[in-house]
């Protein structure tokens, strides 16, 4: 169903992280941006259609003295908003907000290191644009900061800070179709399993939360109002965000998840994780019954690797992009 | 990331270290007694408590460089020594052997049980020595009050850590390629078969439910992977069967060990980068260094000791070309405490440093006199 395609060069290999991997389309210009994090760098390139590399760049999280350790990067993530598109860098010092193609630095938050106890780790992680003119971030703390960006300038403000995960975040995730009624448009998970589903806005609502199982959610998707979460012991489930009701059970890997992305005109469902799987799924709703559906399209192996990141490359799912441990290359796998 | 990353670290590679040795000290016929002294010294100083003290706190992992520095000063707190190629190809052996169980571990936790069957084999090395044997346990109760209670999530980032500490390393031994958990390239095997983790179910089974909770479908998928259910959990107790393999003594007198240097190849590039920073270490570094060596009680071999010199190598002659052809971007540039900077931090460190350097057995001195390596031809 898949082939692979011309792998991309990446300027240095990938880190063992969750969701390591951002692509951005530019399909007037045709031609995918893709992020991925390197230690203490994140390298960003462009690519034709063909997986010949273009301009390649690296971001660096800043250190705090010159002579210090540099800070690892935890995530890097494109989020695009209807004004302009910003390219966000989580890091253990704080968080970096770039115009899209890494050239300029429009905005610098420092984590506050001070409150933490210092067995503790501190970092920032999770990364989604939310409600048109939000991006949200999350922190080892559980707190998720909600930044307000101004249409263009370097005027942003942290509107709102929401306090309820009580473990460090995983992943934030917008709604990437259509939200039904009281479902909510923002999706948080944190390191224990907990989500909590919120509702945008000059004040963000929480919905419904949905309690730790126990098990990491390391990723998370929203779309048409089902949540798709990632764990870490292998398993996709597919959660209703209106009501937080169990609408599906998947044993898909058989170890840690460190990936899932969605596309939104399909429902087709990608997962990456350690076992060196990538999976596609198609999502569905049964116009009947009202059920939740989730079926296997397609499975990949990528020999001797451990997935840390995996995107789709456009919105239909028709190819997507992997990224690895240690693999200085982003394999590309396109629809046959 | 993790502050907590450290501790297994430094125990993990120690315990390989050991196993290494070991296995150099009976192929090389060096007598049980010696053999059994320079064992119990390294570990003694190892788990001396003031130094545990030091590594058990809540710190970042430092440099390759740093660390290197702190098994350097370890693998001669007793009478034996070792040159500089024998001790970096010591010191790639340790770090490829961590590096693949980190990578093959099923789940995060078990890098606890992977530094359990480290332990327990360090156990079994000093099991005729009560006073060191308490020591270790000891250590062994600190490991689980401070990480028996600790999360999935909050060990997958310990081993995320641990991972950017051994990133873009792919240097290839022997053993590993010959066993066939290693490719030519340097690469580790990741098997698609075998026992999924505990907590894991086999992959294949997708249910859907409706509103109300109720099971309406079940479906299956298969892939090439071959999985299976584990039998049980290994133990997390100061005694019992840790179940998983890794982490145990793959060496034995017969069992040579071998690297080979990877040649010129890309995948060396971002190595090469580290290496060659001018500076040497960054001030936290330095003081890192300082504290953990300043509890390292070394103590100076007493007069009657004859020190000997062991060899990683098959033969001296390789020892020396493996010296010269070691490629640049892989040499680890041992710590030059001269070159710090600051003036007070470098009179401690020497002042350190002083302290721990073994008497060098002088050629010229009477009854001791002799060659060294006719001592050991001899034995």
């Amino acid at each position: 169903m898949y082939r692979r395609d011309r792998s991309v060069q990446l300027g240095g290999s990938s880190s063992a992280l969750y969701n390591n991997l951002s692509v951005l389309r530019l399909p007037q210009r045709q031609l995918a941006c893709f992020c991925a994090v390197h230690g203490p760098a994140v390298n960003v390139l462009s690519a034709a259609n063909d997986g010949l590399a273009g301009s390649q760049r690296q971001l660096r999280a800043p250190p705090a003295a010159p002579a210090a350790a540099a800070a690892a990067v935890t995530q890097a993530a494109w989020c695009v908003l209807p004004a302009r598109v910003l390219l966000v860098l989580t890091s253990q010092k704080g968080v970096q907000m770039y115009e899209s193609d890494g050239s300029v630095m429009v905005y610098w938050h420092a984590l506050d290191i001070t409150e933490q106890p210092p067995a503790q780790a501190v970092f920032a992680r999770g990364i989604a644009a939310a409600g048109e003119r939000f991006i949200c971030v999350g922190t080892s703390s559980g707190m998720v900061l909600v930044f307000d960006i101004p249409h263009k300038g370097t005027n942003v403000t942290v509107s709102e800070v929401l306090e309820e995960h009580h473990h460090a975040i995983t992943d934030i995730a917008a709604e990437l179709g259509q939200a039904p009624e009281g479902a909510g448009d923002l999706v948080t998970a944190d390191d224990a399993g907990a989500l909590c589903i919120w509702s945008s806005g000059e004040e963000f609502t929480l919905l419904n939360k949905i309690p730790a199982l126990g098990c990491t959610c390391s990723s998370v998707k929203l779309w048409n109002g089902v949540v798709a979460a990632g764990y870490g012991n292998g398993q996709i489930r597919l959660y209703e965000a209106a009501t937080g009701v169990l609408r599906a059970e998947v044993n898909a890997h058989a170890r840690w998840i460190y990936a899932l992305d969605l596309a939104p005109l399909t429902g087709k469902l990608l997962s990456g994780a350690e076992d060196s799987f990538v999976h596609v799924w198609k999502l569905s709703r049964n116009p009947d019954t009202d059920d939740v559906e989730i079926e296997h399209c397609h499975a990949e192996c990528v020999t001797d690797t451990q997935i840390c990141g995996a995107r789709f490359c456009d919105p239909e799912g028709c190819s997507f992009a992997v990224t690895g441990y240690d693999l200085s290359e982003i394999f590309r796998y396109s629809q046959v | 990331m993790s502050g907590r990353a450290l501790p297994l670290l430094f125990l993990n590679l120690g315990g390989e270290m050991l196993y290494i040795l070991d296995q150099r000290l009976r192929a090389q016929s060096i007598p049980g007694e010696k053999a059994r002294k320079v064992m119990n010294d390294i570990i003694t100083t190892m788990f001396n408590k003031k130094f545990m003290e030091e590594l058990f706190k809540p710190q970042e992992l430092y440099s390759k460089k740093a660390l290197r520095t702190v098994y350097d000063r370890l693998a001669h707190a007793s009478i034996m020594r070792l040159n500089q190629a024998s001790m970096d190809k010591l010191y790639d052996l340790m770090t490829m052997a961590f590096k693949y169980q980190v990578l093959l571990c099923p789940r995060p936790k078990d890098i606890l049980l992977v530094t359990f069957n480290h332990l327990d084999a360090i156990k079994d090395f000093i099991r005729d020595s009560p006073g060191i044997l308490n020591q270790v346990d000891e250590t062994f109760r600190q490991l689980i009050e401070v990480y028996g209670g600790l999360s999935a999530g909050e060990f997958q980032l310990i081993r995320q850590t641990l991972l950017l500490f051994f990133q873009d390393m792919h240097i290839r031994v022997s053993i590993f390629l010959k066993d066939k958990v290693q490719n030519s390239n340097g690469r580790f095997v990741l098997p698609i078969s075998g026992p999924v983790p505990w907590g894991t179910e086999v992959p294949g089974l997708i249910r859907m439910y409706n509103r109300n909770g109720d099971e309406v479908k079940r479906t299956e998928f298969t892939t090439d992977g071959n999985y299976i259910t584990p039998q049980r959990e290994g133990s997390f107790d100061l005694y019992g069967d840790r179940v998983l393999k890794l982490g145990t003594n793959m060496y034995s007198v017969s069992r040579q060990v071998e690297t080979h240097m990877s040649g010129s190849s890309k995948n060396l590039a971002s190595h090469a980068k580290e290496n060659v920073a001018p500076n040497p270490l960054a001030k936290e570094e330095l003081n890192f260094l300082a504290r953990l060596l300043g509890g390292l009680d070394i103590k100076k071999p007493g007069g009657s000791e004859t020190g000997f010199r062991l060899n990683l190598f098959t033969t001296d002659e390789e020892e020396e070309q493996a010296a010269l052809t070691r490629p640049e971007e892989l040499s680890y540039k041992v710590v030059n405490i001269e070159a710090t900077q600051d003036p007070g931090l470098r009179a401690e460190l020497a002042r350190i440093a002083g302290e721990l350097e073994v008497a060098e057995p002088s050629p010229a001195s009477s009854g001791k006199g002799e060659d060294l390596l006719a001592l050991m031809d001899g034995l």
